[in-house]
This record gives structure tokens, sequence and C-alpha cells, in this order.
């Protein structure tokens, strides 16, 4: 009796098993077994989200900035009549789960355009992947600030910024209020980061300019997820830096805000970088966070502007909309929208040479993010005036487009601009991106590309 | 019927002491091996092997030497995941440091190095026990985490902490290919699971369970606990260290300390606890349901949704696939507390008799 009990669940186990490996399979399959009818017609933008997990109130935004955007392509008329396509995979931020949605994804539809994983392990773990795979990955705003440097790093693209950017923006903004860069000396700059790579990637720039103008860095590392800062705040009460630079992301900036507050360290001495810059962390703050700038990659808050118009009443007032209309405009919600658009600029690129209308495989889409030229007058017509600043040029030495930053500083319940159009010193930051570079092609036997290979 | 060992004699000591001593068992794990080996790549497609099979493998070797120190010697750790670290990250050093280094050599030097630093942490379980033991170890996987984030002399003074290797081959071997490197992976979870199968049925294995039921008595009798518990930790972190070199090496190939944090500790041991304390196939087992069942919820509630027209949103699915999974898990340590591998031997006693049971 109990045999036959434990053979009929064995057997509806096994089914069960062969059911859900076969259609899985099927489902893996059934893209790559018909390209031709769905390549034809679309263009496939994996979205690696983090709508679950630790991250989700600042990862779900992007993901639905995102989708937004490429359903606004749609509505209006596509790529050249390419229909955008974007098919979402859950990583709730873990990394082999990203490369698990990676694996999944990246030959669907006709094969996956560029991917955008918005973590830093996640990117770390696809770099290798890349060439192999023959897909271009955007990491605008996180990752390696050394992948700047196209030559060494074909596949890879900060695009608009990255860390070693933000850091040299952000000590410029401290030495315009201090007054110049020599008041600076003798200063002292503290630096909580997380203890992650995703934090340590803006030390270099700071330990850089600290040596050049004789201030002090006071480096101040969170283990993750950054809910314990209680010590690092004693520190800064004790040893009053000048400054506070954030280096964090999610829980770990209200963290960071609430001990300045409860240690009286004045909000208008803390800046962040543009993760540590958003609605969703200073929101339940309010007030007492007021004066708390971060640097922005060009946009912040858009409600304004025309694109967010046209997404509410094209996709939004069509109910299509992803995610909570209250959202839409919001800075990370933007940040969604700007990689989107990023992701598609390149698609465009990539059809003026490999033909209008065509759908563009990820080598030719990488051809397009490298030799991207987007002027103001097109970010105009894209509905991104006041949003980003043209133009963005990339080149194969040049993975990053732009180095332009602006500062936006809360007031309570929202951001205003604070700061004129701040420019990075490349002389600084593409020397130390270069011999970042050098040394990782010499570590991994890469060669760089010469100029006539670009 | 298709499981009597009647009538298989064993007349020499070779015979006797063979690591499967039922013939069926021996002729169903040379298939399964080959067909790993053979069938496996003509069968599955990339996404296979480089999201499920490759993962699965390395998580399975990590779970036997999880499973050797845990469900063997009774000693619970949560430091598994910085025994992997250690691995990973000493294999880094030996390969990346010492020219023209063979690449097997550096995994298993990673192994060696996860090894010294499980004896060191073992030390404490020959004075703590139980739950007491579980916090010791907790030191281990604090400590290294911070180690290898801080020092950075472990990461070749890499300004973010990061690790990577690239163009991998072993004897002219390019491991490139998925295929490549499922096969590599296989081979040294294959090598390492006969390994320890053999020794847990042998005098050492035997201490150590003899520790894990009752310390006090096995010292009675002989055994030494400080060795057995030491052996165990060594043989124990060097698996979980080879494991934690191959998953940097072939599966991430450039990774960060966070890779092996504390939730990859409690993967594994959940991977042990759920496969079969004590149990070399359990390890199998619970690796393919802890790596592979997510991953297919994830794929399967959409695809169940569109059969019945609802379009399920990406949140929802990861908020459903964590519920599903932890009432599954609830409702298998309930029906079987000795976990899937306990499935297995009844399975197998039962066939003995089948089709006409008692």
């Amino acid at each position: 009796m109990r045999l036959r009990k434990l053979a009929l669940s064995a057997a509806l186990a096994m089914a069960a098993a062969v059911t859900a490996l076969t259609t899985s399979l099927a489902m893996a399959q059934a893209p790559a077994a018909a390209p031709a009818t769905a390549s034809a017609t679309v263009q496939f933008f994996p979205s690696l989200t983090g709508r679950t997990g630790a991250v989700a109130p600042n990862a779900a935004p992007f993901a639905n900035g995102f989708a937004d955007y490429m359903k606004l392509v749609n509505a209006r008329g596509g790529i050249n009549g390419v229909q955008t396509l974007v098919e979402e995979c859950e990583t709730a931020y873990a990394t082999d789960r990203g490369v698990e949605c990676y694996e999944r994804l990246k030959g669907r539809h006709g094969g996956a355009t560029v991917f955008q994983p918005l973590s830093t392990g996640i990117t770390f773990a696809l770099m290798p992947r890349l060439a192999a795979d023959r897909i271009p990955m955007i990491t605008s705003g996180y990752g390696r600030s050394d992948t700047a440097d196209g030559a060494i790093f074909p596949w890879v693209f900060p695009l608009l910024g990255h860390y070693w950017i933000g850091g040299d923006v952000v000590l410029q903004h401290i030495a315009n209020q201090a007054g110049g860069w020599d008041r600076l000396r003798g200063q002292t700059i503290a630096v909580v980061y997380h203890d992650s790579p995703f934090g340590r990637e803006l030390l270099p720039i700071i330990n850089r300019r600290a040596e050049m103008h004789g201030f002090t860095v006071l480096a101040l590392p969170v283990p993750p997820p950054g809910v314990e800062q209680r010590a690092i705040w004693l520190q800064i009460r004790q040893q009053r830096p000048d400054f506070v630079i954030l280096q964090t992301w999610g829980v770990m900036t209200s963290t960071a805000i609430r001990q300045a507050v409860a240690t009286g360290f004045p909000r208008e001495r803390m800046i962040g970088l543009w993760w540590s810059g958003a609605e969703p962390d200073l929101r339940d703050i309010g007030v007492a966070a007021r004066g708390f700038s971060a640097v922005m990659m060009q946009h912040g808050q858009a409600r304004d502007s025309e694109v967010v118009r046209q997404i509410l009443a094209q996709v939004h007032d069509r109910g299509q909309g992803t995610g909570p209309r209250a959202e839409v405009g919001d800075v990370l919600y933007m940040r969604g929208v700007v990689g989107a658009m990023l992701a598609v600029e390149g698609v465009f690129r990539a059809q003026e040479r490999f033909g209008r209308g065509r759908h563009i495989t990820g080598e030719q889409a990488r051809w397009g993010y490298e030799n991207l030229n987007i002027t103001q007058a097109r970010l105009d017509a894209l509905g991104f005036a006041g949003v980003l600043r043209g133009p963005i040029a990339t080149s194969c030495r040049n993975h990053v487009g732009t180095a332009l930053m602006r500062i936006h500083t809360w007031n309570g319940s929202g951001f205003d601009w604070s700061s004129d159009w701040l420019q990075a010193d490349m002389n600084v930051i593409t020397r130390m991106v270069t011999a970042s570079a050098e040394a990782f092609a010499r570590d991994n036997n890469i060669t760089r590309r010469t100029e006539a290979g670009c | 019927m298709f499981y009597r060992e009647n009538g298989q004699f064993k007349t020499t000591y070779k015979s006797d002491q063979q690591i499967f001593g039922v013939k069926q068992d021996r002729i169903a794990i040379i298939a399964l091996i080959a067909f790993a080996f053979i069938g496996v790549p003509l069968l599955a497609d990339e996404y296979l092997f480089r999201a499920i099979l490759v993962p699965f493998l390395i998580l399975s070797l990590a779970a036997i030497g999880v499973n050797i120190l845990v469900g063997y010697c009774g000693q619970i750790s949560l430091g598994s995941g910085a025994f992997m670290a250690v691995g990973a990250y000493m294999a880094y050093n030996v390969f990346m440091r010492v020219e023209d280094m063979p690449l097997i050599v550096a995994l298993l030097s990673g192994g060696f190095f996860a090894m010294v630093a499980g004896i060191i942490f073992g030390i404490p379980s020959l004075r703590v026990k139980g739950l007491y033991l579980a916090v010791a170890t907790l030191a281990a996987q604090f400590f290294f985490d911070w180690l290898f984030v801080r020092v950075r002399w472990f990461t070749l003074d890499s300004p973010a902490g990061t690790a990577e290797v690239s163009n991998l081959s072993v004897l002219g071997w390019q491991l490139d290919s998925s295929v490549d490197k499922y096969l590599f992976v296989l081979g040294f979870v294959v090598v390492f699971a006969l390994l320890a199968k053999n020794l847990v049925r042998g005098p050492i294995g035997r201490e150590w369970m003899a520790i894990r039921d009752m310390d006090v008595a096995a010292s009675v009798i002989g055994i030494r606990p400080a060795y057995a518990k030491l052996t165990a930790f060594a043989v124990s972190s060097f698996i979980i260290g080879v494991a934690g070199a191959l998953w940097a090496f072939i599966h991430l190939g450039s990774w960060e300390p966070l890779t092996f944090d504390i939730n990859r500790s409690f993967q594994l041991l959940f991977i042990v606890i759920i496969g079969g304390l004590g149990s070399i196939m359990g390890c199998f087992f619970g690796a393919a349901f802890i790596v592979i069942s997510p991953i297919l919820l994830n794929q399967l509630l959409p695809w169940i949704g569109r059969l019945f027209g609802v379009e399920i949103s990406t949140s929802m699915v990861g908020h459903a696939e964590f519920m599903i999974l932890g009432a599954l898990i609830i409702w298998i340590l309930i029906k079987e507390p000795h976990g899937l591998a306990k499935y297995w031997s009844m399975a197998r006693h039962k066939l003995r008799l089948w089709p006409f049971p008692h």
C-alpha cells in the first residue's frame, strides 16, 4: 500500500519534473528556433530587475522607467519601424541569479541587444561572458571605472559617467564651496562608503585628488547592507571632518542621514554620489535631510520634462504604464528612462550603418554604442531638454561620452538644482583610467585594440 | 526483482571492499557517470550548461564538503561560504602570482589553504558543541569576508577589490565553451564524490560518525576526538575550498567578496539538510532542489499564468517563488526529516522486493 503511494508520488514528481523541464527547455529554445520571424520585427532589450530583495525600493523604479520608455519608443513608431521588446528577469540583486537571467535572456527574441544589470556584482560576473557571446553591456554609473577605456574593454559602456568622474565632480563642488582647490589644503574629507567593490571604486580618485591638493581623507567603510553605522558616525563626531562624501545605496543612505541628524553633522556638508540622491531613501526623513546634496549623472527629478509628459500621455494614460504613476519622473525612474534611451539610440546609430529599419545584433549594437553622437538637438527632439545635455559622443577610446554632471539638493520634499554644469577634469581621470586598464590588460593577457581595429 | 543482491558472493577482499558493493549500484553509477560525460553534452544547450548544470555541480561539490563536517561528524558549521572564499582567493593568488601555474594545481592549492583555514577555525570545536560551535564558525565567515575586502594583497591590489581570471586552459585544452567548462567541473565532482564516498565508509569516516553519535562513548572506545574533529574540518574545508575556486574560476570568472557571504553558508547548510545529512548522494539531491527549483518556478509561473490568460508581473513571480519554495522546504522536512536522500534509500529498499511486497 505504502509502496503504491510512494510509486505514485514518485511517478507524479517525475512527470512534473519532466514536463517542467521540457517546457522550460521549449521556452528556452522556442525563440532560438524561430529567429527569422521574430528578429525581423522586434529589437529585444533584456531587463534584469531587482523588484524583490533588499534594494527593491530603489531598483524597481529603474525597471519601470526602462520599460515605460521602451513602450514610448514603440508608440512613436519604434526604431525606424522596428518595435522594441522588453522581457524582465528577476535577480533580487543576487549575482548567481543575475548570471542565470543573463544566460536565459541572451538568446531570446532574436538575441539580446544590450544588458544593463544595475548591480556591481552582476556586472563583474557578466564581463567575462560578453565577449564570447558578442553582446554589449551598458553600466551607466556603476561597475568598473576603467572600463571607460574602450580599447581594452570593447564590450562595456559606462555611458554618462563612472565613479571616478563622479568623485572628481563631488570634490570640485566641495572646492567651490570652500572657495577654491587651494583652500582644501589641511581640511579633512570623510568618505562613508559601502564596503564592497561598489563602494571602494570611489576611493582612487579621492586619494589622487588628496595627493594633488593636500587634504586628508578619512575613509570610513560600512559593511553591507549598511544599517550598522553608529561607530562610523561616532568617529565623525570625534574627528570633525569638514565634509562627508557618501557612497551609499538603498537603506544605507537613509541610515547615514539619520545618523548625521543624530550626531548633528550639518547636512549641507554631506554630498553623495548619484545612488545616494534618490527619493525612496530621503522621503521618510523629509525635512531633517534638507540640505543634503548629491552629484547627478546629468539628470535628476524631471517631472515636468517633455519625455515624462509623453510617457504619461502615451503610455500611462493608455493603461500600459509599468509601476505607480506617482513615481513617473522620480530620480531613479528617470535613470531607467535615460538607460533605455541610450540603449535605443545606440540601435538607431547602428541602423545608420547596418541598414535602416533592420534588426540589429548585439555585435552591431556595440558599434552603435561606440559611435554614439547624441547632439543637444537630438536630445531636445526626444524630449530630454533640460534633463540631459549634449553632446554625448563616444569613441573607441572613450566609452563614457561626456563628463558633465550637476548637483542637486534635497529641499525637504524634493530636489532642486544647486550647481551649474560641472565638468570633471579629464586630464586626471583619463590618466587613471588608462593606467588601471593597462594593468588589467597585462594581468589578463589582453592586447589593446589599435585605432584600425576599432 | 531488479534490486536483489542474492547470489552476489564476495570471494575476495577486493570485491568485498569496493565502493559500490551491489552489482546493480555499480552499473547504475557507471551508467550515470557515462551519461553525464557523454549523453548530457549531446542533449543540453548552452543555457542549461552555463546557468544550471555548472552551478549545480559546483554547489554539489561544496555540499559534499559541508556534509562531511555537518552530516558525518556532527559539527554544525556556518563558515562554509568563508572556506569557499579562501579557496577562490588563494587559488587566484597562486594562479596569478606564480608564472605558468597549471590550473588544476592552482585550484587544489585553493583547497589546501582552505584546509589550513578550516583546521584553525575548527580548533574551537574541541571545546564547544552544537549551536555554540555554529557561532564560532560564524566568526570564520565574518573574518574572511573582512579579510578579502580589506587586505588589498589578496586581490593583487586591484582598486575595488575584485578578481578576474581569463583564458583558462588545462594541458592545452582551452576551457572556452560551456561544454568544456561543464566537463572540467564534472571531472572534479566525480573524483571528489568518489573519494568522499570512499572516505566516509573507511576507518576515518567511522570515527567521524562515532563522534557525531556520541563523543563521550567514542572517546571511551579509543577514538581521539581532537583528531577526528580536526580531520573532518580539514577534509571538509579542502573540498569546500576547491568548490569555491571552481565557482570563482569556472562559473563566474570575475567576482567580488560578496559572492561568498553568509547567505552562501546558509545555502550550503540548507542543501545538506534538505538533501540528507550523512549522505553523499543527498548532496546532489539537495543541490538540485536548491539550485533548480527556484529557476524552474521562476520560469514556470509566468507560463502557467499565460495558460490562464493572466500576465504575472516580475515582482509577483519573485515573491511567489519565495513563498512556494519556503512551503516546499517545510513540507519536505515534515514529510521526511531525513531529507531527500531518505526517499532514495526507501526506493532502493522497496525495489528489492518489488513487485511482491510482503
